[in-house]
Parts: structure tokens; sequence; C-alpha cells
């Protein structure tokens, strides 16, 4: 027994990544490649995530309970930088909505100003007020016109029409720029202020994407986003696609008739691309990811990581050594976002479509933490690894249910009011099931699967 | 629509009817909310993030139960079933928030985590407990008032009066500001005049000191728990009977709760009240659109032509987080500098 734990102890890494790995193939081998390759890339856009998660509780203790909000600010950057700009909105209202919002910038900014400045408080109250209903005026006016023109394809301004690449660079720095003017509010402030701000400003973040039609469409969602990647038809049609299946395959299509040969090698085109495109993602994703870790690796290795250390675990003595608290929790807590941002603009150029209503605090928020809490809370494989199981359970955990109803009903007569009931609700288990493992593995394994390693201050 | 006369009166009771009491009904509705965790988080010392879900938690039980006494005909009329099932509701809620301590919360205070570990905790507690209405009840908008909706309706009072415009009191709103005086007025007797109350105030005020001094921590802790439960179903059920159900919607009360308990100083069961009025007011008074109020106070020539509307409905949750935010910039210690249970 003292055997088994010795070699799990000294090679955790290694085999929980194989177990994983292996679990991956099961799916694969079972159901369809393409479904485990789905999986697996939704698999590394979470482990993405849970590293920026990590990064802020892991490195320095900062509870972010908004990370819908960061995700969606990274997914909104995908649409505002790749999109297609709509040239008739932007004549209609663009420079409208530029005046509002230059306008509203203007306004914030003398209202800080005059703040510093030590002027009257209902002074700058009043100029505030009457710089408010300004901006609202024109900025209703041009949102109204924006969204008049044709309302069912466009009815919003557009992008930019750059490479959505970009657009992943752009998603960092928007939620680093959220995560600044939070942090910048309550850090330095009681630790649970984080939480509660960030849990507002999450949904705030969601309300605005909703409501406002004229920014991104609000809840009629933007689809048909351009990808990195090659389009499948295009790949069917291409020769050299074709040439790399039919030599793949060649075994199994000389076994075939000619007459036969040509309709079963287009069958395998067309299941190939689907599998090509999603290798093509699952490429690009791990090269992001890997980047990542090395890079987080060695900031924790170098001395700013020892300093984030000594800070984290106390407070005060480092503080008493001359370190800026509330500067470094600052900045770790941007960084993290970014890295969250990242990724949600990673999803939605994965998913190659918006939907507002689809970013829900269980999915974004919770699921996230608990890929952070089981993977091992300190350690950067840890999230990876959490978040590789974390998003399985929670994939395979519909089918799951839906089968346990299934065999509920085949015991119980057509009807059954129960047998109903359950299928209606039985998704909602999936709250309990999360936060049931949320709880327990905080409970009686808070190191998590893999625990951060002692390292020397 | 009147003529091009000034008309205070009139302009007055359309603002009662459509601000004030709302905005009175809605701010207790927080107030008790508000009270609940600042009580956990002056006696157990974390911030409660499944106070909402706890809330849903409370309802559901009120929904359920009204549903079955409505279905065996055990109703009086005029009043609404649910009243009848509160204190059944708060024993289900107190076993619910009780085991749940047993199971989740104990662990921690044995440990003295960090408060920051024990929130982390609380949201877990949130989602399964979330999760479990949603489970039992559905996400879909429930209803569950019955008996008179008015104590008196807009047309009596219009009869009564002789105004253009009336002012009609639900009985949702009338029994929320009364239940939620008595309660408050409950909660503070008991803190100031009762021995566990005391015991209370001191396990808050040091911990160290009052286990010393041979006060039993676990009666405190329990005692806080059924406090807390029971504002927190009878919180639940007027918001509910006020503006209906869905487990969503008492998710997000979450937020207006937050900023109500910081507004007001964190820990103050005071500033929780006031921090409740003064959210529930701005987002009432916010989002109101002033067209109406405005073409009785103004000369024909200067009526509105647009609705005068600050702040748009739908970001009524905004309104709560801004004024969080300015109270963080300005003040982060809220109104009533609180930090404990007893009093400044």
């Amino acid at each position: 027994m003292s055997n088994f734990d010795n070699i799990w102890q000294s090679h955790k890494t290694t085999i929980s990544f194989t177990i994983m790995a292996l679990l991956l193939l099961f799916v694969g081998f079972n159901q369809s490649w393409a479904l485990v390759l789905g999986i697996f890339n939704l698999c590394l856009i979470s482990a993405i995530m849970a590293l920026g998660v990590n990064i802020q509780w892991g490195y320095a203790g900062l509870f972010n309970v908004g990370i819908m909000g960061f995700a969606a600010l990274g997914g909104v950057s995908v649409i505002l930088i790749s999109q297609q700009p709509v040239a008739e909105a932007i004549e209609v209202g663009g420079f409208k909505m530029l005046f509002a919002l230059l306008l509203g910038a203007i306004t914030i900014v003398t209202g800080v100003l005059l703040n510093r400045k030590g002027y009257n408080k209902w002074l700058i109250a009043l100029v505030v007020i009457i710089g408010y209903l300004a901006t609202r005026y024109y900025f209703s006016n041009a949102a109204d016109l924006i969204e008049k023109v044709n309302p069912a394809k466009t009815g919003y301004l557009g992008g930019l029409g750059m490479h959505v690449m970009f657009s992943w660079i752009v998603g960092g720095l928007a939620a680093a720029g959220a995560a600044w003017s939070i942090g910048k509010i309550t850090l330095g402030l009681r630790a649970d202020y984080l939480a509660i701000a960030t849990l507002g400003i999450a949904e705030i973040t969601l309300y605005v994407i909703k409501n406002e039609d004229w920014f991104v469409r609000g809840v009629k969602n933007v689809a048909g986003l351009s990808r990195p990647v090659p389009y499948e038809v295009n790949l069917q049609n291409s020769v050299w696609f074709q040439d790399m299946v039919s030599w793949f395959h060649s075994s199994s299509l000389e076994l075939l008739p000619l007459a036969d040969q040509t309709a079963q090698l287009s069958q395998y085109v067309r299941a190939s691309s689907v599998i090509f495109v999603k290798l093509c993602y699952s490429g690009l994703f791990i090269t992001i990811l890997v980047v990542m870790i090395v890079l987080a690796n060695l900031a924790l290795d170098s001395p700013w990581g020892r300093k984030v250390r000594a800070i984290r675990d106390n407070e005060v003595a480092a503080s008493a050594m001359g370190k800026d608290i509330t500067r470094q929790h600052l900045q770790i807590f941007v960084i993290g976002s970014a890295i969250v941002g990242v990724a949600g603009a990673l999803l939605v150029t994965y998913n190659g479509i918006f939907i507002p209503t689809s970013y829900q605090p269980l999915r974004f928020t919770f699921l996230i933490w608990v890929m952070v809490i089981v993977g091992g809370s300190g350690n950067n494989l840890g999230s990876v690894i959490g978040a590789f199981i974390i998003w399985f359970l929670w994939i395979q955990s519909g089918p799951m249910g839906l089968w346990f109803v299934e065999m509920i009903g085949n015991f119980t007569e057509e009807g059954n009011i129960i047998t109903e009931f359950l299928e209606d609700r039985v998704h909602f288990l999936r709250y309990i099931l999360m936060g049931s493992v949320l709880l327990t593995v905080m409970r009686f394994t808070p190191g998590g699967i893999l625990p951060e390693k002692n390292k020397e201050l | 629509m009147s003529s091009d006369s000034i008309d205070i009166i009139n302009a007055f009771a359309l603002l009662t009817n459509f601000v004030i009491l709302p905005a009175l009904s809605y701010g207790s509705q927080l107030a008790l909310g508000a009270l609940a965790v600042t009580l956990v988080y002056s006696v157990l010392r974390f911030s409660n993030f499944a106070q909402g879900d706890s809330m849903a938690f409370g309802t559901m039980i009120v929904i359920l139960l009204t549903g079955f006494m409505i279905n065996q005909g055990w109703t009086i009329s005029g009043i609404p079933t649910a009243l009848l099932v509160i204190p059944v509701a708060i024993i289900g809620t107190a076993i619910y928030l009780l085991s749940m301590d047993r199971l989740v919360y104990k662990f921690y205070r044995r440990v003295k985590a960090k408060s920051i570990t024990i929130v982390m905790a609380s949201i877990g507690v949130m989602f399964v407990t979330g999760g479990l209405v949603r489970f039992i009840l559905g996400p879909r908008p429930q209803i569950f008032a019955d008996g008179e909706r008015f104590i008196f309706s807009v047309r009596e009072f219009k009869a009564f009066t002789g105004l253009e415009q009336g002012i009609a009191l639900k009985t949702s709103q009338f029994l929320t500001v009364t239940i939620a005086i008595l309660l408050v007025a409950f909660v503070f007797y008991f803190l100031q005049k009762t021995k566990t109350g005391k015991a209370m105030r001191a396990y808050s005020d040091n911990k160290e000191l009052a286990l010393l001094s041979g006060i039993d921590p676990d009666k405190v802790v329990t005692v806080t728990w059924l406090l807390v439960a029971s504002l927190t179903t009878i919180a639940g059920a007027l918001y509910g009977l006020d503006k209906g159900f869905t487990p969503q919607q008492y998710h997000l009360l979450l937020l207006p709760i937050f900023a109500s308990v910081i507004v007001g100083g964190i820990g103050s069961p005071l500033g929780a009240i006031a921090g409740a009025f003064l959210i529930a007011f701005s987002e009432v008074l916010l989002t109101y659109a002033y067209k109406k109020f405005l073409i009785y106070l103004l000369p024909l020539s200067m009526h509105p032509t647009s609705l005068v509307q600050l702040i748009g409905t739908e970001y009524k949750y905004a309104i709560s987080f801004m004024i969080l935010v300015i109270v963080l910039l300005i003040r982060p210690t809220g109104i009533f500098k609180g930090k404990v249970l007893v009093d400044e």
C-alpha cells in the first residue's frame, strides 16, 4: 500500500495526466474522435482560464468571483476586432456615438480631476450630472440610429475587420483594463470587497452586453465569426487534403472495388475535415497554454515570484520588509484577469458565435473555481489537470444523468410523473454536484490533486 | 391629462404610488436580508455569499406549503396564505442552514481558517442551495400571492380623495413594511436586552474574551443561524409576495444586499438598514420615468417629450454597484463606521 503511495507521491503529475489522456482516448475509441477533440479543445481553453484564476488565487490569495465578466470581455473583443465594419451604421450613427462616448469620458475625467484639486463636492456632482445627461442624450440618439440599420442582420457598428488572432491580445487587454479599475478601487480594503466587486462587475458587464444592441447586437447574437483556421468546405475541395486523406486511409480504400472508392473517399474527406479543423485549433491552444505555463513558472521561480509568495504567506512581514502589497496585488490581479480575457476570446473564436445568454456564472465563474481548487491551488500544472478532469466530468455528467433517468424510466410506466419531473430537472443536479465537489475537496484535500510544492522562500 | 396648471398634490400622489411605496417595501425586504448578512458577518466572521440563494430556499418552502394549504382549502380569506406558513418555513430553513453550518462552516471555525476561505465555502453552499431550489421548483417564475391584493386600490383612493392621480396600497407592501418594522425591533431588542443577545454581541466583539467568560460558542452560533433563518425566510417570502419568485432573481439580490451592508458600514446592524433604504430609494428614483411627474409640475410649454428616465430599468443592479463603488472610493468604512455588533 505504502509502495503505491510512494509511486503516486513521486509521479503524481505524470500519472494524473496519463490517466486523463487514457480517459480521452477511451471516449475517442468508443464514441467519436470529433467529440473527443471538442472536449479536448474546451479543456485547453478552460485550462488557460483556470491558469489565470490560479495566478490570482494561488499566487496572491485574491478571490475573483467575476471570471464570467472577464471572459465575456474577451469574447466581445473578438467581435469588435474581427467582424467587418457595418459601413451604413457607421455613416448614420458612428460619429454621434463616438461623440457621446467622448463626452462621457470627458465627464469622468473632469470629475476625477476636480476631485483631486479638492473642489466643492456639490460642484463636482453638478458637473458630473450635467455631463451624464448630455452624454445620455447623444448616446441614446446614436444608439437608436445604429440599431435601425438592418436590425435583422446587423443593427450594430460591426468591428474593425482585422485578423481574429489580434483580438485575442485585445481581449486580454480589455480584461486587464477592467481588472485594473476594479483592483484600484477595492484592493487595499477588506479581502472580500474584491470578491463582491468582481461579482458585481461581471453581472453588469453581461447586462450591458445583453441590452446594448448597437454594441454587439445584444441577445440577437453574432454568428459567423472569422476563423484563424481553414473552413471545412474549403478543405474538402482542396487537392492536397484529399490526397492526404486518401493516403491516410489507403489500406482500407484498396480493399474496396474501384466504383465504391470515390464515394468512400469523399465520406472520409468530410469526416476528416472536421477533425482536421479541430486539430488545428488544438495546436493553437496548446501552443498558447504551454507558452503561458512556461512563462508563469519562470515568473514564479524568479525573484518576483519569491516576493509574491512572501507577500501571500505573510503580508505583515512582507510589508515590514518594504514591499508594496497593494501594488503587488493589483499587478497580479491584472495579469490573471488578462489571461482569463484571452481565454474568453479563444472560446468565442472557437465557437464561431457569440451568445451573451450562454454566459452563466455556474459555467464561467464557478466551474473554473472548481477546476483550480480540485487541481491544486498555487500549482499551474494542477490547474491544467483540474480543468481537464472537471470539464470532462461536466460534459459527461449530462449524458450520464440522462442515462440514469432512462434507467429509472425503464422500470416505470410511460408518462410517470416522477420520471418526467426528473427528465425536466436533472441538469440542475450539476449545480449540486459541482458545489459538493468544491466543498468536499476544500474540506478534505485542501491542496487538491497536485498540491503546490513547498518552495524555499 | 390635465391642463397646463401646476398641480403639486397630484404630482406628490404620483410619486407616492410609483416611487415611495415601492421603494419603502423594497428597502424593507433588502434591510431584512442585509441584517442577516450582518449577523453572519459579525458573529461568524465571513461574508455570506449564499444569502440570496438561502432566501430562495426559504421562499421555496413557503411556496410549496402555500400550494399545499390552498389545495387543502386551509386558507383564511383576505390574508395571504403564505403568511400562515412562514413559521413552518422558518423551521425548515433553520434546519437547512444549521446542517450546512455543521457540515461546512464548523470545520473552518475549528481550524481558524482565513475569512476568505470561508467565503469560498459559502459560494459552494450558494451553488448547492441554488441547485436544490432549481431542482425542486424549476427555474420558471412562481406567483404565490393570494387573498386581497390591495388594502385600498387606485379607484377607491380616487373616489375617497377626488384626486386625479390615485395611490394604491398593495397588501404585500403593507405587510412588508409592518412585518419588517416588527422583526427589526425584535432583533434589536434581542441583541440589546436578552442574555443570549448580549452573549452574541460579546462573542462578536471579542471572541477570546467571550469564551473566557463562559459564553457557550455553540449556542451563540446556533442562535445566530436561527435569527438568520427567520430574517432570510421572511425577507424572501415578502419579496416574493411583492415581486414574484424566480431563483435567478433571488440569486442576484445578493448584489443590492451586499451593497446595503457595505454602504451602511459592514457589521453594523443599523447601517445595514440605512444602507438598504438608500439602495432601494436610489434604485427606484433613478429608474423611474419622470415624464408624468414633470407634466404635473411644469407649465405646458416646458412639458417633456421623452420619458425623462435617468437610467434604464434593465440596469437597476448596476445602480447598487455604482453606489457601492462610490462609497468605497469616498468612505470605505460606510456611513456608520461599523465593524462589530456593539453600539458605537
